[in-house]
C-alpha cells in the first residue's frame, strides 16, 4: 500500500446529507450480480434445453401428449408447442429455475458475508429488498419467457407457423395464437410469482440457499401431491399449483376469465403474506455473521 | 450541539445478550473527533458485538451508541453517514473482480464515490489486480479492498476490525502508515486490533475489554504512566552507583539487576538529582531510562483472567519476557 500516496480528503465538518441511490440503482446491481453468477445462466439454460428436449422427443417418435390440452395439435402447428411445455413444466422445472435464484438472492449474501457490506452502506434495507425481490421476479420471468420463446421457435421451425385450435373448438389465427400465447406467459407467470415469493421467504429466514431452493421444491410437491388425493378435492382450488393451469381460460372462446381471476387472488394469498414475512425478517433482523 | 461537536462515537450502557451470555455488558465508551482510539479485548470479549452495534448490523439490548450524535437504530443509515469501515474481515462478492465490487459499494453510497475509486484502488495498490475477481484474492489482498472500499465513503470516522490481519510485514507497516497518514488528516479511526505494537504505535486513547466489560477506557500514555516512577540504571560501577542511589534522598527499592545495571523507584526529580550525584562521584552513566510496562503487560494482566489463561504457559513467558525500556 502507498502510505504516502494521492491524498484523501477527510473532511472534518458537518456536511450535508448525501444523494442516496434510487431503489433502481440497487435493482440494476442485483442484476448485475445474477449475471454474473453460473446459476443464473444454469436457470435460463435449462429454461431454453428442455423445450428443445421436448421437441426432439416429439421429433423421435409418433406419440404425442394427446391427454393433455392441445397435445393433439403439436405436430399441426408450432403454436402449440409451448403450450404443452407449461403444462409439464409447472410439476417441477419452473419451481426448481425459479428456486435457483429466488432461494438464492439473499441467503447467498449470508454465504458470502457481504450482508454487512451492502447494509454499512448509503442504502436502507427495504431498498435492498425490494431490488432484490424485484430482481428474483425479473429472472424467473425472463426464465419463463426464454422457455415460451424457443418452445415457439423449435416448433415452428418444425411444424409450421399454422392456425391453433381453441379448447372450444374453434380456429384461432396465428397472429391471434401469438397474442394468446402472450397473455398465457404472464397468466402463467401470476403463480411463478407466488412460487418465487416463497423461496425468497426462505432464503431470507433460513439464510441457506441449499434450504431455501430444496424447500421451495418440497412445497412445490406436497401440492402436486395434494391435488392428486381424492378425499382433499376441497383444497384443490386454493393450492398454487392448480393456478399454472389458469392460462387455459385465455385459450377458450370466448376468453374464460374467471380462471385467470381466481389464480390471481389465489397466488396472492400465497405471495403477499411471504412477502411481508420476508420483509419484516429482512429489515429486523441482526446481521451478525 | 452541532455535528461536528459531537462525539464520533458515543456509548452509553450499551449491553448485548446471546441467550444466557452477555456479550456486551454495560460498555460505555466515547470517541472524540480525531482520536484514534484503541478497541482491544481477548476473543469474545465483545468487540465485534460493539462494533456491529455501532454500525447498525445488530440491535442492543439496552442501552444507546450513536454515530456523530446519530443512533443507527433510530436513524438507520443516516447515523452512517460520513462512517466507514469494516467488521471483522471485509466481505466481497467473489465472481466480482475487485474495481467491480467498488463500483458496487460506491453505488450503494451515492454522493460521487465513484469517482474515488481509481484514487481508493492506488492508495491500496491494487490497481493493477482490480480485474481480478476477488474469489482469487489473497487474504491481505481482500483487507486492502475493504480499506478502498471504505475511503470511498470519504469517511470522517473510520472503524477497522483487524485491518493488519493476514498481511506481510511490509503490508502491516504500509496499513500502519495509511492510517496514521489518515489519521494526520483529521480522519477519526476506531482501531480494534490484537496487534499491541500496532495500538501503541497509532493510538492515542484506548479501551479495553474484557467479558463484555470495560476494563479500561483513556489515555494510552495515562494507562502507561499508571506503571512508571520505575529506572534502570547502568553505570561504569554499578556497585559504587547502588552505594550512592540508596542514600539519595527520593530514591527507593535500589535492587540490583545483574547485567542489566540497577532498578529503583524515583519520581523525575529525584532521578535527575541521582544522575547529578552520580557525576559528581565521578561515576559514569551508561543509560537511566524510565522503566515502564508495555501495552501488552498491561493488556495481559487486565485480561488474562477473562482468557482463562491463569494457569497456563503465558504468565511464565510474560515473567521471562524482557521488559521494554521506554526512553
Amino acid at each position: 500500500m502507498s502510505a504516502g500516496a494521492g491524498a484523501v480528503s477527510a473532511p472534518r465538518v458537518a456536511r450535508p446529507s448525501r444523494k442516496r441511490p434510487s431503489v433502481v440503482t440497487v435493482y440494476r446491481w442485483e442484476l448485475r450480480k445474477l449475471r454474473a453468477q453460473k446459476r443464473t445462466y444454469l436457470g435460463l439454460g435449462a429454461a431454453a434445453l428442455v423445450p428443445m428436449i421436448f421437441v426432439i422427443a416429439l421429433l423421435s417418435s409418433s406419440g404425442g401428449p394427446d391427454e393433455v390440452p392441445f397435445g393433439n395439435l403439436v405436430r399441426e402447428t408450432g403454436l402449440a408447442v409451448p403450450l404443452v411445455g407449461l403444462l409439464f413444466s409447472s410439476v417441477w422445472l419452473f419451481p426448481l429455475i425459479t428456486a435457483l435464484v429466488a432461494g438464492d438472492i439473499v441467503a447467498a449474501e449470508d454465504n458470502h458475508g457481504t450482508l454487512k457490506t451492502i447494509l454499512t452502506r448509503s442504502t436502507e434495507r427495504w431498498q435492498i429488498f425490494v431490488a432484490k425481490l424485484l430482481a428474483a421476479l425479473s429472472y424467473t420471468f425472463v426464465a419463463l419467457v426464454i422457455f415460451v420463446a424457443v418452445g415457439l421457435l423449435a416448433g415452428c421451425a418444425f411444424w409450421g407457423f399454422d392456425p391453433l385450435t381453441s379448447l372450444s373448438g374453434t380456429p384461432i389465427s396465428p397472429g391471434r395464437g401469438m397474442a394468446l400465447i402472450a397473455a398465457s406467459t404472464l397468466a402463467y407467470f401470476v403463480p411463478m410469482m407466488a412460487i418465487t415469493a416463497v423461496a425468497f421467504l426462505l432464503s431470507t429466514v433460513t439464510h441457506n440457499s441449499a434450504a431455501a431452493v430444496v424447500g421451495t421444491l418440497i412445497l412445490s410437491f406436497v401440492m402436486q401431491l395434494l391435488a392428486i388425493m381424492s378425499g382433499l378435492d376441497w383444497m384443490r382450488p386454493y393450492l398454487l399449483s392448480e393456478q399454472f393451469d389458469a392460462w387455459q381460460g385465455l385459450l377458450r372462446d370466448p376468453v374464460d376469465w374467471t380462471p385467470i381471476g381466481h389464480a390471481v387472488w389465489v397466488s396472492a394469498l400465497y405471495a403477499v403474506p411471504a412477502v411481508a414475512w420476508a420483509f419484516v425478517s429482512f429489515v429486523r433482523r441482526d446481521v451478525a455473521d | 450541539m452541532s455535528e461536528a461537536d459531537q462525539p464520533a462515537i458515543e456509548a452509553r450502557g450499551l449491553v448485548k445478550r446471546y441467550g444466557r451470555i452477555t456479550a456486551v455488558d454495560e460498555v460505555d465508551l466515547t470517541v472524540s473527533p480525531g482520536d484514534v482510539y484503541g478497541y482491544l479485548g481477548p476473543n469474545g470479549a465483545g468487540k465485534t458485538t460493539t462494533l456491529r452495534m455501532a454500525l447498525g448490523l445488530i440491535r442492543p439490548d439496552a442501552g444507546s451508541v450513536k454515530l456523530f450524535g446519530r443512533d443507527p437504530l433510530l436513524e438507520g443509515i443516516r447515523a452512517l453517514e460520513g462512517v466507514a469501515g469494516f467488521v471483522e474481515a471485509p466481505r466481497f462478492y467473489p465472481y466480482l473482480n475487485g474495481r467491480c465490487n467498488l463500483e458496487l459499494v460506491a453505488a450503494l453510497d451515492g454522493d460521487g464515490a465513484a469517482t474515488r475509486i481509481d484514487e481508493a484502488l492506488d492508495i491500496v495498490e491494487l490497481s493493477d489486480r482490480a480485474r481480478d475477481r476477488v474469489g482469487g484474492y489473497s487474504h491481505g489482498m481482500r483487507q486492502r479492498l475493504g480499506i478502498a472500499g471504505a475511503l470511498l465513503r470519504d469517511p470522517k470516522l473510520l472503524i477497522l476490525d483487524e485491518p493488519a490481519t493476514g498481511l506481510d510485514p511490509a503490508g502491516m507497516r504500509d496499513m500502519r502508515l495509511l492510517i496514521r497518514r489518515l489519521a494526520d488528516e483529521g480522519m477519526t479511526v476506531l482501531l480494534s486490533s490484537h496487534l499491541m505494537a500496532e495500538v501503541e504505535e497509532l493510538c492515542d486513547r484506548v479501551v479495553i475489554l474484557g467479558r463484555g466489560r470495560v476494563r479500561y477506557e483513556g489515555s494510552l500514555d495515562e494507562l502507561i504512566a499508571t506503571t512508571g516512577g520505575r529506572y534502570e540504571l547502568r553505570t561504569t560501577d554499578d556497585d559504587r552507583a547502588a552505594q550512592i542511589a540508596t542514600v539519595q534522598p527520593g530514591i527507593g527499592d535500589v535492587t540490583r539487576a545483574g547485567a542489566r545495571g540497577l532498578t529503583f523507584t524515583a519520581d523525575e526529580p529525584a532521578a535527575t538529582a541521582l544522575s547529578v550525584a552520580l557525576g559528581e562521584a565521578g561515576v559514569g552513566i551508561a543509560a537511566l531510562v524510565p522503566r515502564t510496562a508495555t501495552l501488552e503487560e498491561l493488556f495481559l494482566r487486565m485480561t488474562e483472567d477473562d482468557a482463562g489463561l491463569r494457569d497456563g504457559g503465558l504468565h511464565a513467558a510474560l515473567a521471562e519476557q524482557p521488559v521494554e525500556v521506554r526512553a
